[in-house]
């Protein structure tokens, strides 16, 4: 039974991981109706940057603020010469503009710093240690707690702050948000670069535990499973859905896997997605969607 | 210019629901077959088989299987590869273990195969749709991925799930030289064309446009969402798979589940979105486009840079060049390549004149 619980935490810590990647997902759809594929290639870009000036001994908050500046700089160029030209288009587009996006990112993260793995050391050990007969790995508490001040953070800059009133008037109605004088494309830009320092906190905290190296960007495929679970438009949601998709890929590995021939970890969070998505078309926390002819 | 539609009438229902409507389509259409069948053999050789037409044609193929499901029926996809993996494993091992089992006929079934495993990861769109169906197809991409690669009955036990085509034999005659896997290639790809384009002209096809712009809305003049959707998702699944063997078969030879994998969807699906979606003329320019760029581009690097810029370096640029003109056309041309055909077809029409 306790290997039970160790395994059941492993996977929560690492499912807080996912909601990390998820939130940057979250955060732009809600703001912009927009389905960002490219946040997987903003973790690669932000991650890799970081590291090449760390291998170019730039101190670390040097590197920190520095990336961070580059992803202002990206979410500006991609407020000006994606979405600004794609206003009231229909969101299957956008979607596609942000894949052909995560292609020039991840072009240029790998034609500026080189495709090789990078090791990314951030001064946390990774030495497990025990809790009431658990192994547990402190570097996983660290990621769980930094993602906790994440949503934190957020959900103050959401909830008490102008600019996210701003935002949530902008998620319920881009058209009346206008009327009312919000100035829609600085918001757009606003929340791109916070999708884009969330990327880059993912990426850190991705990029130690898997090496920095092109497959950052594939996890954005894990978010998705995610956010069906948890619903597009919530933060907590992204977290509660993270926490399920992790413990249960985990429990489904170390428990079915050896039964129907190991690596399902692969594919059982798209499969549980599924079944979720039967029972509940718009995930735990989403809004539902009335429709009108 | 060109060719108009004035002077000719039809008389009769059955005329006026031909596919090819009007003289110069038709003779158009047999020209362009006559070209590709009789005249391209002459000039082309064996690299341009290869390394350029028969994947120009699979790919133009599986496009059009993808557009039958995200350009008209509106359904999005990303597992485009896994129904083309099913349709190849499946035809290698109807090929493989049904005694005197017809090579085409095994192309057959595994398009019906595909279009089985279509049907039941279509399922889930009959309660979702739009962003929440990626999950869906993806979880087809995986999943069918995972079943070919972790049990070796799909691929005879053979080591790493390879496959290797089996002697392209039809009615006594040998396909197996480019020249004829080419021709081979080219009458299946023909053939299933005229069956989409047919489709997408039939009630049918109708159906999936009147779901894609409006569900709701179809469901109130009595169109059966659910009966659509799978049927497009079987179709799309069936045009896949058969691309699908026609990839591993007459153009790669030998595959490994891994050919088939979220690239390969990806690939498909930046055809239709720069080829147009919702077309079928699309397709294949799209698939021209997909196959020709890189071609290009390397041949660039080589002659004009004496290959100043390293195959690593070259990728990269490729990959920031795709997904500049996938923004580029979403920005100034979303319906594709054949939008831009259609406005110079009017163009030509109307010439000298503008308007």
């Amino acid at each position: 039974m306790s290997f039970f619980f160790e395994v059941l935490l492993g996977g929560l810590l690492a499912g807080v991981m996912y909601s990390l990647i998820a939130i940057g997902f979250v955060l732009i759809y809600k703001a912009s109706g927009v389905f960002n594929f490219a946040q997987g290639s903003m973790v690669l870009f932000a991650a890799l940057t970081f590291v090449s000036l760390l291998e170019r001994s730039v101190p670390f908050w040097g590197a920190f603020v520095f990336t961070l500046l580059i992803m202002l700089v990206l979410a500006w160029a991609i407020e000006r010469f994606v979405l600004r030209q794609l206003v009231n288009r229909p969101p299957i587009t956008l979607f596609m503009a942000t894949l052909g996006l995560s292609y020039i990112i991840e072009g240029l993260a790998q034609a500026v710093w080189g495709a090789q793995v990078h090791g990314l050391d951030l001064g946390v050990s990774d030495e497990p240690f025990e809790l009431g007969g658990m192994l547990l790995s402190q570097f996983d508490l660290f990621a769980a707690a930094v993602a906790g001040t994440l949503v934190v953070l957020l959900s103050l800059l959401f909830n008490k702050t102008r600019t996210g009133i701003a935002l949530r008037a902008v998620a319920d109605d881009q058209l009346a948000a206008l009327a009312v004088g919000i100035r829609l494309h600085r918001l757009w830009l606003i929340v791109w670069a916070v999708a884009g320092v969330v990327g880059l906190v993912a990426g850190l905290l991705w990029g130690a535990r898997l090496g920095v190296q092109f497959s950052l960007s594939l996890i954005v495929l894990k978010a998705l499973p995610v956010l069906i679970i948890g619903g597009f438009t919530s933060i907590g949601g992204a977290i509660v859905g993270g926490l399920i998709i992790g413990a249960s890929e985990k429990l489904a590995e170390v428990f079915i896997g050896p039964i129907i021939g190991g690596g399902i970890e692969n594919w059982f969070p798209y499969v549980l997605a599924m079944l979720f998505l039967l029972v509940r078309p718009a995930g735990l926390f989403g809004e539902r969607a009335i429709e009108r002819v | 210019m060109l060719y108009r539609e004035s002077g000719q009438f039809v008389t009769s229902y059955r005329a006026d629901q031909r596919v090819f409507r009007l003289w110069q389509e038709r003779w158009g259409l047999a020209l362009l077959l006559a070209v590709a069948f009789v005249m391209v053999p002459f000039i082309a050789n064996d690299y341009w088989f290869s390394a350029i037409l028969i994947p120009f044609l699979v790919l133009s193929l599986a496009g059009l299987g993808l557009n039958l499901l995200t350009g008209y029926a509106g359904q999005l996809s990303l597992g485009s590869a896994a129904f083309m993996a099913v349709g190849a494993f499946a035809a290698y091992n109807f090929h493989l273990r049904i005694e005197g089992m017809p090579f085409l006929l095994s192309f057959v079934f595994g398009g019906l195969a595909a279009a089985g495993v279509g049907v039941i990861f279509g399922l889930p769109s009959l309660r979702i749709k739009g962003f929440y169906l990626l999950v869906s197809t993806l979880a087809a991409q995986f999943f069918v991925q995972w079943v070919l690669t972790n049990f070796s009955w799909f691929s005879n036990n053979s080591s790493s799930g390879v496959i290797t085509a089996p002697q392209l034999i039809i009615a006594g005659h040998d396909f197996s030289t480019p020249l004829g896997r080419y021709l081979l290639t080219l009458g299946i790809v023909a053939a299933l064309t005229v069956l989409a384009l047919s489709i997408v002209r039939s009630a049918l096809g109708r159906n999936w446009m009147a779901v894609r712009d409006m569900d709701t809305a179809a469901a109130v003049i009595g169109i059966s969402i659910a009966r659509t959707k799978l049927v497009a998702f079987a179709v799309s699944s069936f045009f896949l798979g058969i691309a699908g063997s026609l990839w591993a078969f007459t153009y790669l030879g030998t595959v490994e589940p891994h050919g088939f994998d979220l690239t390969r969807s990806f690939q498909i699906l930046f055809i239709i979105i720069i080829g147009g979606l919702g077309s079928v003329l699309g397709n294949f320019l799209g698939a021209a486009f997909i196959v020709l760029l890189p071609i290009l581009l390397s041949n660039i690097s080589n002659n004009l840079l004496a290959g100043a810029i390293d195959p690593g370096q070259l990728e990269n640029i490729q990959k920031i060049i795709f997904g500049a003109l996938i923004i580029f056309f979403l920005i100034k041309e979303p319906d594709g390549l054949a939008r831009i055909w259609q406005s110079l077809k009017r163009r030509a029409r109307v010439w000298p004149l503008r308007f």
